[in-house]
């Protein structure tokens, strides 16, 4: 093994100055379609939602009754000055789904953020003290997992009678946590068994620094994996709040909420529901191919790929 | 298993608990009960009677257990809103819901079974790509949305099936798929990685090699083990399930439980919420435990003790 890297070493020095390579994880990318897909959707929406008010023509709350329900500019009958139509009081339909970008985004980090703390804290807690802690803990997650998200979120949402950006941020974050704490159990509860936790923990280390230093940095990569998976469930459940008119409150816009308005035109303007539908799905599809593409990258087992 | 069996239901008696505690704070704690049971000219001091004739400047937790009391013997109080009692209201609306839900979780397992073993035996061919693109489609899209575009598709654009409503079998059609296909995009990838997995198994050398064709081989020897997990996706799916039903069913204006219970929210109507929200828990937590004592009766190996 050592005179193999000594070669190696050689012919590399041989052959003059290194040859420039991309890191790992570019080459890893480029290689899988799938995550070189989802990369690029996630930066037009990540970019849509950072710059919004200049990359939309619009303002996107303008009401403009003359331009009322017009068409995408590739149908006929569409007018070029709106890309993707207008719904029916003449709002830009694209300066509306660049916004909607925004709170996508904006709710769907901070909630996972949220629930990755509260499910972290948990999930530790009960897999590393276990016994009558961990009971009560896991008795919890089962409580929260058989009543539905969604109805939690809306019952929440509904008490405290407002849909304010802060508002769906805390209740989709705590109603996300079991997801969190049910992985971080089990991780915790295998390295636990593992030598170099059993050494740490017969030398006497604190329990602060086992779990700080020995713990939280090998659980980091699945937490990555399931946090990306995480932002999908919460955008998903924020469109789903928002389309029942129990989400987000104009002016702030949700491509949920556009749907809901577009439920009303089917029949005559598809493109109003259409739209924000497309946006959305895209946005979803492509978390989940990066969210795959990064657990690959984060596998152990495939850390000798090139 | 007797014993296992005891051990489970009594488990089912803290998660219940829990249950109760977290709706019972949502309604009481988060929000106020009495903001849409006064005209809106009410005074704080008739808030104040309000309170005081409803019991609610109690301390919380005599409050909780007289609800827990109350749970028990079926006594949520009355519908603010139909003047009826709220446990009544919600039983009328399970039927509806448990034909939709059960209708399209028949769909989603005739649909899942089949695609999820053909896509494993062909892996990687174009029909395994299609059906893993089509059920990751599924994933990423919401079911309000899969819902919209039905209806766009076939109701209006080919005007083959009603737009909502209930009544005739072609009512249930589009809800049904909506739901359907949310549910089998879960399974199928399930079904695809059990199947492969079981395929490289010995036992299936052995059959293989002892000449039974492959149709005997997947049918006979690898599907009767690929299905042993299914059992508790489709278990698992079954909140997800009710949940996408809340939505589903307002789209299609079905009148299950879902419906009901969103207008309740809707209209603060609180003591529907509440039952609402229990008998949906308690359903979820039945079918878990049926899921593992399936799982018991079709695995041997499993024996909890």
């Amino acid at each position: 093994m050592k005179k193999n890297d000594k070669s190696s070493l050689a012919a590399a020095a041989a052959a003059g100055p290194k040859r420039h390579r991309a890191p790992r994880w570019l080459r890893m990318l480029w290689r899988s379609k799938t995550g070189l897909i989802g990369f690029v959707i996630v930066t037009v929406v990540l970019v849509f939602a950072v710059f919004a008010p200049w990359i939309a023509p619009y303002d996107p709350n303008a009401i403009n009754p003359v331009d009322m329900l017009k068409p995408p500019a590739f149908m006929e009958g569409g007018d070029m000055r709106y890309l993707l139509g207008t719904d029916n009081l003449g709002h830009d339909i694209f300066s509306r789904i660049v916004y909607g970008a925004r709170i996508s985004m904006l709710i769907g980090v901070c909630s996972v953020v949220v629930a990755g703390f509260i499910g972290t804290l948990f999930g530790l807690l009960a897999g590393y003290y276990g016994g009558i802690l961990d009971a009560i803990i896991m008795r919890i997650t089962d409580a929260f997992h058989a009543i539905p998200r969604t109805l939690l979120a809306l019952v929440a949402v509904s008490v405290v009678s407002g849909g304010s950006v802060t508002t769906l941020i805390v209740v989709i974050g705590i109603t996300g946590w079991i997801t969190y704490a049910r992985l971080i159990r089990s991780e915790v509860l295998s390295l636990k068994e593992r030598e170099f936790v059993k050494a740490a923990i017969t030398i006497g280390t604190p329990d602060r620094t086992i779990i700080l230093r020995h713990i939280l940095p090998n659980v980091f990569s699945s937490f990555i994996v399931v946090s990306t998976l995480a932002v999908a469930t919460s955008i998903l459940a924020e469109s789903s709040l928002s389309f029942l008119g129990l989400g987000i409150n104009p002016p702030n816009i949700s491509w949920g909420g556009m749907l809901s308005t577009g439920r009303n035109y089917l029949a005559t303007n598809w493109w109003v529901a259409t739209m924000p539908g497309i946006a959305l799905t895209l946005t979803v599809l492509g978390i989940m191919f990066l969210g795959n593409w990064l657990r690959d990258l984060l596998d152990p087992y495939n850390q000798g790929l090139q | 298993m007797a014993r296992y069996l005891v051990k489970r239901v009594l488990q089912m008696i803290p998660v219940l608990l829990i249950i109760t505690l977290v709706v019972f704070l949502l309604v009481n704690v988060a929000g106020d009960p009495t903001v849409n049971m006064l005209p809106l000219d009410a005074t704080e001091a008739d808030r104040q009677a309000l309170r005081e004739a409803l019991g609610l400047n109690r301390p919380l937790y005599v409050q909780y257990l007289d609800f827990l009391g109350d749970a028990v013997t079926g006594n949520f109080g009355e519908s603010y809103r139909y003047n009826q009692p709220a446990v009544e209201l919600a039983l009328q609306r399970i039927p509806a819901s448990v034909q939709l839900a059960g209708t399209a979780l028949l769909l989603a397992i005739v649909l899942a079974i089949p695609l999820g073993i053909l896509s494993a035996m062909f892996a990687n061919s174009p029909l395994d790509l299609a059906v893993s693109g089509i059920s990751v489609l599924g994933r990423a899209m919401p079911n309000f949305w899969v819902g919209i575009l039905l209806i766009l598709l076939f109701a209006v654009e080919l005007n083959v099936l009603p737009v909502s409503g209930s009544g005739t079998p072609a009512h249930l059609v589009l809800p049904a798929v909506t739901l359907a296909i949310q549910a089998a995009s879960q399974i199928i990838p399930l079904i695809r990685s059990n199947m492969l997995a079981i395929m490289h198994e010995d036992y299936i050398r052995t059959a293989r090699s002892k000449g039974l064709r492959e149709a005997g081989v997947v049918c006979i020897h690898a599907f009767k083990n690929a299905l042993v997990p299914v059992v508790t996706v489709v278990a698992l799916e079954i909140p997800s399930l009710i949940g996408g039903s809340l939505i589903t069913e307002t789209v299609f204006a079905w009148p299950g439980l879902g419906q009901f219970l969103i207008q309740a929210i809707n209209n603060q109507d609180m003591s529907v919420v509440q039952v609402c929200i229990l008998l949906i828990a308690v359903i979820t937590l039945v079918a878990n435990l049926l899921a593992d004592i399936v799982y018991c009766l079709i695995d041997p190996r499993i024996r909890y003790s």
